[in-house]
C-alpha cells in the first residue's frame, strides 16, 4: 500500500541512540513523533507524541509492553495503551495515535509519512 | 390509546427512586411529570454533610436534567403544588399551572421539626434539611464564633459535625438524658457522648430550651428551662422531622393523628389512584426517617401503578450504621430492654473507648437489639442474625469481643445466609441476587457492583458483599488465581522468591527464566521494584530503564501537562536556613511553583524535562540529594521538634528522624513507605498514620506499624514498647525486608497486614522471636541494599550519556512548544485544559 515515491526519507538519529525497549521523542517536519525500539524483537515503531487523552506531548515517555502478541505503549498520564503498529487505542475505539514509516539504513533511523 | 400519565409531587431521594424505577422498567411507558419546589432535583440527602468537606451541589445530585430528558421525565422546579383536586384528578401550582394526572405520587418528604421556643426565627436560626440550608449555615458561620446545635439525635450531631468543620466552638443541647436517645442505651450514649467531648465539643444534656434572647458576649442567649444559659452566634434546630402533609391534609386525604400520609401495603392513600411514599407516608402508624424504606416504598407503588400486587411494604429495619463526628455507631432492632425476659452481653473498654451491648431474647437464641459504639466490624453479622432470625451460636459473646473477624466469631460464614438475606440495604440487594451476577460473569466487584448497584449508596456493606462475592466464586469452582499478569504465571511474592534464590539481576534474565512476551506496566515495574529492593543497581541502566514508571524512568513526579516536579530529600523535615535559600533561588530562576508537602519538604512544579538536570545539578552543588519522591520507595521521615526545643519532649525525635532517614533512603519497596517520630505521647508527627511510627517514652520507644493515611486512613497497631534504639533498628531492618518479600504489588503495609494470615501476632513471631529463622537473612538483605545506596540524580547527572535523554528532542534542542502557563496567587500554573470530564486512569487488574 505504501508508495514511497512522493516523500523522501528523513534521517533522525543513530540506532544507538534509542533507548532499549523505550521510548525516544524526534522532531519531524514540525511534528513531535514517538519512536520506540524493542531490542527483544528488533522491531522500531513511530507513533505521534501526543497523548489525545491528557493532551500533552508525552506519549515518547510511556512504557512499552505486551499483550496477546500485539506490541503497545501506555500513555504515561493516565495510561491508555495504543497499539504500535496501527496506533489504535486498545480501550477506545474512537482514540488512535497518527504512525509513521520507520525504518534504520546504515545505522540511521529514518522517518517517513506514511501515504 | 394514550399514555397513562403520572404526576410526582417532590422530586427529593424517594421520588427520585419512584422515576428510575419507571425509566429502568422497560415493560411500561408513561408520560411522567415531577414538580419541586426546591431549585434542584434530586441530591443525597444522607451524604448532606458532605456538602462541609468541599462537595458541591453538583457532586450530591443523584440526577440531573439530561437524564431526565433524555429518559422524557417533564420537571417542574421552583414551582410548589399547592393543591390537589381529586374529583377531577389535577393538580395546581403555586404559580398557577393546572396539569391533570392519572395517577398521582405524593414524595412531599417531611421538614425539620422547630421548637416553639420563643426568639426562634431570627436570622441566625438554621434547620439542617436541603442544601440551601447549608448554604445559610455556611454564611452564619462566617460572621460567628460559637454555635449550638438544638437536638443530639443523629442528625443533630451531622449538624454539630458542620459547625465543627466550620471552625466554630460546637455546642449540642440536648433535652434527653443522653445522645441519640433513640437509637443508644444509656452505655453507648454515654461513650459517645465522651468521644465527641474529646473532640472539643460541648455537650449539654437534659437542658429545655425556654427561649432565646440577645446575648451579653455573643449574639444571642438561649435560657434553660433549669435557670441555666448558653450564649451562641448561631443556631441549628436539629430536633427530629414532621411529615410533609399539609398538601395532602388540605385536599381531603386521610392523616394519621401525629401526622403523615396514611397508606396501605401498596403506598395507596384514602383516594383511589393517590400514592404516598417516603417520609411523608405514614404506614401503619409509622413514619420512616431513612432512605432505604422510602426506597422500598417508590417500588411497591410502581408495582402497583403497573397493576403487579405481588409487591407489598410490610415494615422495615431501621438499623443504622453511621460515622458521627469521626465516631463509628451503630444500633440494630430493639435496644431499651423493653422485650420481656431479655438479656444482654456487654464489652465495655474505657482504654480504647468501645462500647458494644448485645441483648438476646429469653431462650438465648436470637438477637434482639445491638449498640456498637467505637468499633461497629461485627455490625453485618448482627445485622444479618437479626434480619433473617437466624439463630445465635452457642456463645454470643464471641460476637462483641475484640480483634475476632466477623467470620470467625460468629461461626457464621456467608454461605450460612438465606439467599434472601439483605446485603446492601440501600439498593435492596439480596444475597441471591448477588449469587445470580456472579453467576452471570460479574468476578469482580466492579462487575458486581455496575450490575447490582450493590455497596454504591453508603457503602457500609462492602465488605460483607465481597464476602458474598468471593464466596460465590469458590463456589462455582472458580480458581482465585494471583498471577501478576499475563507474562508471569506468579505472585510478587514468589517473583521475588525467584528474583532472591536464582540471583536473577536482569529483567531480560527474568523472562527467560520464567517469563513470555515483552512484559507490561504491571510486571515491569513490579519486577524493576524488586530488583532494586535487593541489588539496589542504578535505576537508569540500559537493562533497567524500561522497567520505570512514569516517574521513576525520569527521575521525577510528571505532572498533567507533561512537566515534573522536584522533591530534594529534607532528612526529618530538618533544613538550614542557606539550604532554604537555595530551594528559593532555585524555585525562582525556573519559575517553579512552590508547595510544601504533608511530609515537611518542599516540593517545586513546572519543571520541563530538559531542566531537571539543571535544576538537580544547583541542587546537588548545594548539599541536596534526590527525595525518591518518584519512586515507590521510602519517603519521608516526618518528626515532631523533640526534646532539644519542646518542653514537653523525652527523645530527640528529629535526630532519630534524620538517622532513619538516611539508613533507609532509596529503599525501593511494594508501595511507598512513610515514617514517623513523635518524641513524646501528644503525636505530633502523626506517626501512627505512618507505615512505621515511632513514638518516645520515658523508657525508649513504641513502634507502630502499618498505618496510613491516603483513601482508607488506618491507624498503626503499637508493635513493641519501650525499645532501645538498637532493638528499635533491628525490628525496623527485618520489618521492611518481611513486607518486601512478602507483599502484593502496590500493597500498602496496612493492607498487607490485614491479609497476613495469623495477623499482629504471627508477624511478631517473624520479627521479634524469628520463627521462620529468617531474621539474620532479612537483616543482610538490609544491609546489602544499604550499602549500596546512591543518589541517583548524582549519579545521573555525572554520567554524560544519560543526561541525553533529558532532552525533549533526541535531533533537536527544540523544546515542547505545547507547554502553557498562567499565573495565580503570584505563581505559575499549567493552563487549564478544556476537558468536558475527568480522563479515567486505566488500571490494568486480573
Amino acid at each position: 500500500m505504501q508508495t514511497q515515491i512522493n516523500s523522501e526519507w528523513t534521517t533522525i538519529c543513530k540506532k544507538n541512540e534509542l533507548s532499549p525497549n523505550a521510548g525516544t521523542c524526534a522532531q519531524f517536519k514540525n511534528q513531535q513523533v514517538a519512536i520506540f525500539f524493542c531490542k527483544r524483537s528488533d522491531n522500531i515503531y513511530a507513533v505521534a507524541n501526543f497523548d489525545p487523552f491528557g493532551q500533552a506531548n508525552v506519549m515518547s515517555r510511556g512504557m512499552m509492553g505486551s499483550t496477546e502478541g500485539k506490541t503497545y505503549v501506555a500513555s504515561p498520564l493516565y495510561k491508555q495503551r495504543f497499539d504500535l503498529r496501527t496506533g489504535q487505542c486498545f480501550e477506545s475505539a474512537e482514540h488512535s495515535l497518527k504512525t509513521y514509516a520507520v525504518r534504520v539504513a546504515n545505522e540511521n533511523v529514518q522517518l517517513k509519512e506514511v501515504s | 390509546m394514550s399514555k397513562q400519565r403520572i404526576i410526582v409531587v417532590g422530586n427529593g431521594m424517594v421520588g427520585h427512586k419512584f422515576i428510575d424505577v419507571i425509566i429502568n422498567d422497560k415493560s411500561v411507558d408513561y408520560e411522567v411529570i415531577t414538580f419541586s419546589e426546591e431549585s434542584r432535583l434530586a441530591y443525597d440527602r444522607v451524604q448532606l454533610s458532605y456538602f462541609f468537606s468541599g462537595k458541591s451541589a453538583a457532586d450530591l445530585a443523584l440526577t440531573d436534567e439530561n437524564y431526565y430528558q433524555e429518559n422524557g421525565i417533564n420537571f417542574v422546579l421552583n414551582d410548589k403544588v399547592v393543591e390537589l383536586d381529586f374529583a377531577n384528578k389535577q393538580v395546581l401550582t403555586h404559580s398557577g399551572r393546572r396539569e391533570r394526572y392519572d395517577k398521582l405520587v405524593l414524595a412531599t418528604g417531611s421538614f425539620p421539626f422547630v421548637p416553639p421556643i420563643p426568639g426562634n426565627d431570627q436570622p441566625h436560626c438554621h434547620v439542617y434539611r436541603t442544601i440551601d440550608d447549608l448554604e445559610a449555615i455556611s454564611e452564619s458561620g462566617k460572621t460567628s464564633k460559637v454555635g449550638v446545635v438544638i437536638g443530639g439525635g443523629l442528625l443533630g450531631l451531622e449538624a454539630g459535625n458542620a459547625l465543627v468543620n466550620l471552625g466554630l466552638e460546637t455546642h449540642i443541647v440536648e433535652f434527653a438524658p443522653r445522645l441519640m436517645a433513640v437509637q443508644l442505651d444509656e452505655g453507648g450514649g454515654a461513650l459517645l457522648r465522651r468521644k465527641i467531648e474529646d473532640l472539643g465539643v460541648k455537650v449539654h444534656t437534659e437542658k429545655a430550651t425556654s427561649e432565646i434572647v440577645d446575648g451579653e458576649f455573643c449574639r444571642y442567649r438561649l435560657n434553660f428551662a433549669d435557670g441555666s444559659f448558653l450564649e451562641t452566634d448561631m443556631i441549628i434546630f436539629s430536633a427530629g422531622i414532621r411529615p410533609q402533609d399539609e398538601l395532602a391534609r388540605s385536599s381531603g386525604l386521610s392523616i394519621g393523628e401525629r401526622g403523615g400520609i396514611v397508606i396501605d401495603n401498596h403506598c395507596q392513600t384514602s383516594v383511589e389512584d393517590v400514592y404516598a411514599i417516603g417520609e411523608c407516608a405514614l404506614w401503619n402508624n409509622f413514619i420512616f426517617g431513612l432512605v432505604a424504606p422510602g426506597y422500598q416504598m417508590a417500588k411497591v407503588a410502581a408495582a402497583h401503578i403497573k397493576g403487579d400486587t405481588s409487591l407489598v411494604f410490610t415494615g422495615a429495619d431501621m438499623s443504622t450504621k453511621l460515622k458521627l463526628l469521626g465516631v463509628d455507631v451503630a444500633s440494630i432492632g430493639e435496644v431499651h430492654g423493653r422485650t420481656p425476659g431479655a438479656k444482654s452481653y456487654t464489652y465495655h473498654d474505657e482504654i480504647e473507648q468501645v462500647y458494644k451491648r448485645l441483648t438476646v431474647s429469653a431462650d438465648g437464641k436470637k438477637v434482639i437489639g445491638v449498640v456498637l459504639v467505637g468499633d461497629v466490624d461485627a455490625y453485618g453479622t448482627l445485622l444479618q442474625l437479626k434480619l433473617n432470625n437466624m439463630d445465635l451460636p452457642t456463645n454470643p459473646s464471641m460476637l462483641i469481643l475484640p480483634n475476632v473477624g466477623d467470620e470467625q466469631a460468629a461461626g457464621l460464614g456467608v454461605d450460612a445466609l438465606p439467599d434472601s438475606a439483605a446485603i446492601c440495604s440501600c439498593f435492596d440487594v439480596t444475597k441471591g441476587e448477588i449469587k445470580d451476577a456472579v453467576a452471570a460473569g460479574c468476578t469482580s466487584m466492579s462487575a458486581l457492583k455496575a450490575s447490582t448497584n450493590v455497596s454504591t449508596g453508603c457503602g457500609g456493606c462492602s465488605s460483607l458483599a465481597k464476602q458474598v462475592l468471593d464466596c460465590e466464586l469458590a463456589n462455582l469452582g472458580f480458581e482465585v488465581k494471583n498471577d501478576i499478569c499475563e507474562h508471569f504465571a506468579y505472585s510478587r511474592h514468589e517473583l521475588v522468591d525467584i528474583i532472591r534464590v536464582k540471583k536473577i539481576k536482569t529483567f531480560d534474565e527474568m523472562l527467560e527464566h520464567c517469563g513470555t512476551g515483552l512484559g507490561c506496566e504491571v510486571c515491569k515495574p513490579a519486577v524493576g521494584s524488586i530488583l532494586a529492593s535487593y541489588w539496589n543497581d542504578y535505576v537508569l541502566e540500559d537493562a533497567h530503564i524500561e522497567l520505570q514508571d512514569t516517574n521513576d524512568i525520569y527521575l521525577g513526579n510528571m505532572q498533567k501537562d507533561g512537566t515534573y516536579s522536584v522533591v530534594p530529600r529534607i532528612a526529618g523535615g530538618e533544613i538550614t536556613p542557606d539550604k532554604l535559600i537555595v530551594l528559593g533561588e532555585v524555585a525562582k530562576e525556573f519559575d517553579l511553583y512552590t508547595k510544601l508537602t504533608g511530609g515537611q519538604r518542599v516540593d517545586m512544579f513546572g519543571a520541563q524535562l530538559h531542566e531537571l538536570p539543571l535544576i538537580w545539578k544547583k541542587l546537588i552543588d548545594a548539599g541536596f540529594e534526590t527525595g525518591h519522591a518518584y519512586g515507590k520507595s521510602l519517603r519521608t521521615v516526618k518528626s515532631c521538634v523533640g526534646s532539644t526545643w519542646c518542653r514537653f519532649g523525652l527523645k530527640d525525635s528529629v535526630a532519630f528522624a534524620i538517622d532513619i532517614e538516611n539508613r533507609y533512603k532509596g529503599l525501593r519497596s511494594p508501595h511507598k513507605i512513610k515514617f514517623g517520630v513523635s518524641g513524646c505521647t501528644r503525636e505530633c508527627a502523626e506517626a501512627q498514620t505512618k507505615d512505621v511510627g515511632l513514638i518516645a517514652t520515658d523508657k525508649g520507644w513504641n513502634m507502630y506499624v502499618c498505618g496510613n493515611g491516603g483513601m482508607r486512613p488506618r491507624h498503626g497497631d503499637l508493635f513493641a514498647s519501650d525499645l532501645s534504639d538498637e532493638q528499635l533498628q533491628t525490628y525496623t531492618d527485618r520489618f521492611l525486608m518481611f513486607y518486601i518479600r512478602t507483599a502484593d504489588r502496590l500493597q500498602r503495609t496496612s493492607v498487607w497486614l490485614e491479609n497476613l494470615e495469623g495477623g499482629l501476632d504471627y508477624l511478631r513471631e517473624v520479627i521479634i522471636d524469628d520463627k521462620l529463622n529468617i531474621a539474620s537473612e532479612l537483616e543482610a538483605e538490609m544491609a546489602e541494599n544499604i550499602k549500596n545506596y546512591q543518589c541517583e540524580w548524582k549519579t545521573t547527572i555525572e554520567n554524560p550519556a544519560k543526561l541525553k535523554r533529558f532532552n525533549h528532542f533526541v535531533n533537536s534542542a527544540d523544546i515542547d512548544n505545547n507547554l502553557s502557563f498562567v499565573k495565580q496567587r503570584e505563581q505559575r500554573f499549567p493552563t487549564p485544559k478544556v476537558t468536558a470530564e475527568p480522563i479515567k486512569i486505566i488500571e490494568l487488574t486480573e
